[in-house]
């Protein structure tokens, strides 16, 4: 038995979302016999680390800091075994540009999109060129902050009049940001679950969304959206969607677990949208539900997890 | 398992373990990713302009020590025993004292001491409203009225607002198309005084008109007047209450914005037959108001003067206002418009179309600086561009900073939209077309309140 840190909170926008995640995680590790100090990431949060004589940190934190390689950092500096994905594969995972080139350099299917700076805009009239995106990309166009881990500043631009506007919300979350091609089709997500012959893919869950767009609220909120798992889906697409899931968890260099999410057009091509190095752990969470789906309940996954940190590889 | 053998703890924070347990009328209070932004706002170093909090820093602590003192010698086991549910006689009494002040004349068989104006908001609803009864409010509304209705499955439907409130027009073109579809509203909510969150005051022909409109159509009204007493300029109007005299007009009161939302104190005052299933409601709810809130709003009342009060909160919010509004005709870009409260709490401020206060609270928050999004005092969408800020709250040097720094992230916006369109910055929606007077918003689409001309002149002047 351990004494870990559970890592919640924090300042990011998703920070309510993660203080539910760590606290499920806590009593997870409690149940599992561990001797649990909570940590609300604040000021005090190196001091706390160092002063607690602890084991490990499980960090349960999504968004800015947590997911984004910043509280990693600290960690790997004060020596403390961790949870989850290392620095590299929280920078490259937590940035969506970076993370769609590394996908198209290894044919990893990725829907096209065009990535600029506010200083495009600003100082390279960059706006001159918005028709031509727009052509190539076709409307809807999907607009969205390079960093924000949840739903929040995502915007669906349906003509060329709401694109300088989606721009604006996208830019309010993030310096960077991307407008992507809209993929019409199923909202699927895979989870990735290291063991100790490397990682595998849980079964697919997919989202239906009740309303229009799958939002912010709807992801995080009982009742808002419907899940399915496994995802009732043709021979062949849940294999594929799995493959590409690990392609992509391998690609990012994540560890421990990780959350691929990904579009299933209606021609059957799939396309991978993003990954979370740290997907949510609340009751209404992907990953969660699929370890259910695969036989693994979430104390076990926990412990997966926690045991992940103590062995992890090079 | 026996007793002996407990099933391993749980904690709330075991939701899935509740899930299917929870009412269908649950599925309404949800959390939304403008919550968890708001929730950022509560830290320190933030200045927040997004509660509706009083100023109760401004109460003299040696009062309140007195009034315990006085309590705990005088009335002590009576403080600490159950109430009648209706309330005290004697603080019916304050409650009495309260409404004279707006020239309201009231029987304390009338009224009934609740838990905070919020306790009215829901026994009303409770009383009043069956799934899919239709309750008709003002847009914007107060979003804590509209969880109360959302919370009893009401269908809501919102009237536009301009500077004089609520368009009674329009209310009853409302209630005619309503009628056509065989519907009957249970009641009219609004905040005629200072409302929450537009700081608009609904105009005296339009009052009578409304108390006309209700009696005309048997259709009762819910009057929320938590801010009447805090007027900082022109002469007090009429509550619908005195005009109509109590058959037609329920009265929602309360003591959190004269004296303190801490002792959650507030009444109800309707016709006998309403308030006799309120009290009902009210019985299975919490069986009476704290007894110890009320003999100490009474110890407060006897033995001190509670207008004096009022009086000293009403100063330093005039200057609050005074300052924000100031700061805003400073620091806020021209495309952006707002109302002028004559009295209350809260500014509500349009911004361009194109700019949605929500992602603009995101990049607020950046520079420790907070308000309340629009979206949630509409049920349609509608309100993305618009904010409450709150004046009581923050001293005039925290307005002054605040309203700069989110006027910087506006102007930064504004500036990037003039961009990204290659043209230069549209022309502000409260200038365009021909002059007209704020009456005429008939074709005005999606605007919601109207900023007076008085004040878009002033401003302009102001500038140059």
């Amino acid at each position: 038995m351990s004494r870990v840190a559970v890592l919640a909170g924090g300042s990011s926008f998703e920070r309510q979302v993660s203080l539910r995640s760590g606290a499920r995680v806590e009593d997870a590790l409690e149940r599992l016999g561990h001797d649990v100090v909570a940590i609300d990431a604040g000021q005090d949060l190196i001091r706390r680390l160092r002063d607690e004589r602890l084991d490990a940190a499980f960090v349960a934190m999504h968004g800015r800091d947590g997911e984004d390689g910043t509280i990693q950092e600290l960690l790997e500096i004060l020596g403390l075994p961790y949870t989850g994905s290392g620095v590299p594969a929280c920078v490259r995972a937590m940035d969506k540009v970076l993370t769609k080139h590394l996908l198209l350099e290894h044919d990893v299917p990725t829907p096209e999109f065009f990535a600029f700076n506010q200083t495009a805009f600003r100082e390279l009239g960059a706006a001159d060129a918005l028709p031509a995106i727009e052509e190539r990309l076709a409307f809807p166009i999907v607009v969205k902050p390079s960093s924000q881990g949840s739903a929040l500043g995502i915007k669906f631009a349906r003509t060329a009049a709401d694109v300088p506007g989606a721009l604006v919300a996208a830019f309010s979350y993030d310096a960077k940001v991307l407008l992507e091609r809209f993929v019409d089709g199923r909202d699927l997500a895979v989870s990735v679950l290291d063991g100790p012959d490397g990682p595998v893919a849980l079964p697919v869950v997919e989202a239906i969304p009740a309303g229009d767009v799958y939002d912010f609220q709807a992801r995080y909120e009982i009742g808002q959206t419907e899940f399915a798992c496994p995802a009732d889906l043709p021979a062949g697409v849940t294999e594929r969607a799995q493959q590409l899931a690990l392609r992509t968890y391998e690609l990012l260099g994540c560890y421990g677990f990780g959350r691929i999410d990904l579009m299933l057009d209606a021609t059957g091509e799939l396309y991978v949208l993003e990954a979370n190095p740290i997907p949510g752990l609340t009751e209404t969470s992907l990953l969660p539900q699929a370890a259910e789906e695969a036989g693994i309940g979430f104390d076990e996954l926990v412990a997966r997890i926690l045991a992940s940190a103590f062995d992890r590889r090079p | 398992m026996t007793i002996d053998d407990p099933p391993e703890r749980s904690t709330r924070r075991d939701l899935e373990r509740y899930a299917g347990l929870f009412s269908a009328r649950t599925r309404v209070m949800t959390s939304s990713a403008t919550r968890d932004l708001m929730a950022m706002s509560d830290r320190p170093e933030v200045i927040s302009f997004a509660g509706g909090l009083p100023d109760t820093s401004s109460f003299p602590p040696e009062t309140f020590a007195s009034m315990t003192a006085r309590i705990a010698d005088e009335s002590c086991a009576r403080a600490l025993q159950y109430g009648p549910t209706e309330g005290l006689a004697e603080t019916k009494g304050c409650i009495v004292d309260v409404m004279a002040a707006e020239q309201m004349a009231v029987d304390p068989d009338d009224v009934l001491v609740t838990t905070g104006g919020q306790q009215v908001l829901d026994l009303v609803t409770k009383t009043l409203i069956d799934p899919g009864d239709t309750i008709v409010a003002e847009a914007p509304s107060y979003p804590g009225a509209l969880n109360a209705f959302q919370a009893y499955q009401a269908n809501v439907v919102q009237i536009d607002m301009d500077s004089d409130g609520m368009r009674v027009d329009l209310l009853e073109e409302t209630l005619d198309r309503l009628e056509r579809d065989g519907k009957r509203p249970k009641f009219v909510y609004t905040v005629p005084s200072f409302q929450n969150p537009g700081g608009v005051t609904l105009s005296l022909p339009r009052r009578k008109r409304l108390v006309e409109v209700a009696r005309e159509r048997e259709l009762l009204v819910l009057e929320d007047n938590p801010y009447g007493l805090l007027r900082y300029e022109g002469d007090a109007l009429p509550t619908l209450y005195s005009l109509d005299g109590g058959v037609y007009v329920m009265y929602l009161g309360t003591f959190s914005k004269i004296f303190s939302p801490g002792l959650r104190l507030g009444w109800v005052v309707a016709p006998p037959p309403v308030l006799a299933r309120i009290n009902l409601g009210k019985q299975q709810a919490d069986l009476c108001t704290s007894t110890l809130s009320q003999i100490l709003v009474h110890a407060y009342f006897e033995h001190h003067d509670w207008r004096e009060y009022v009086g000293a909160l009403t100063e330093l919010y005039r200057a609050r206002r005074d300052t924000m509004l100031d700061a805003l005709a400073e620091h806020f870009p021209p495309q952006a418009e707002w109302t002028r409260p004559g009295g209350g709490l809260f500014i509500w401020a349009t911004l361009p179309d194109f700019i949605d206060t929500s992602d603009l609270l995101a990049a607020a928050l950046r520079d420790n600086v907070a308000f309340v999004p629009g979206e949630g005092a509409f049920l349609d969408g509608r309100g993305r561009s618009s904010m409450r800020l709150n004046f009581s709250g923050a001293d005039e040097a925290q307005i002054r900073e605040g309203i700069r720094r989110i006027g910087e992230v506006v102007k930064e916006q504004v500036a990037l939209y003039g961009t990204l369109t290659g043209e230069s910055a549209p022309v502000p929606r409260g200038t365009e077309g021909a002059a007209g007077d704020a009456a005429d918003g008939r074709d005005e689409g999606g605007r919601v309140v109207e900023l007076p001309r008085r004040a878009e002149r002033e401003r302009r002047a102001r500038r140059s």
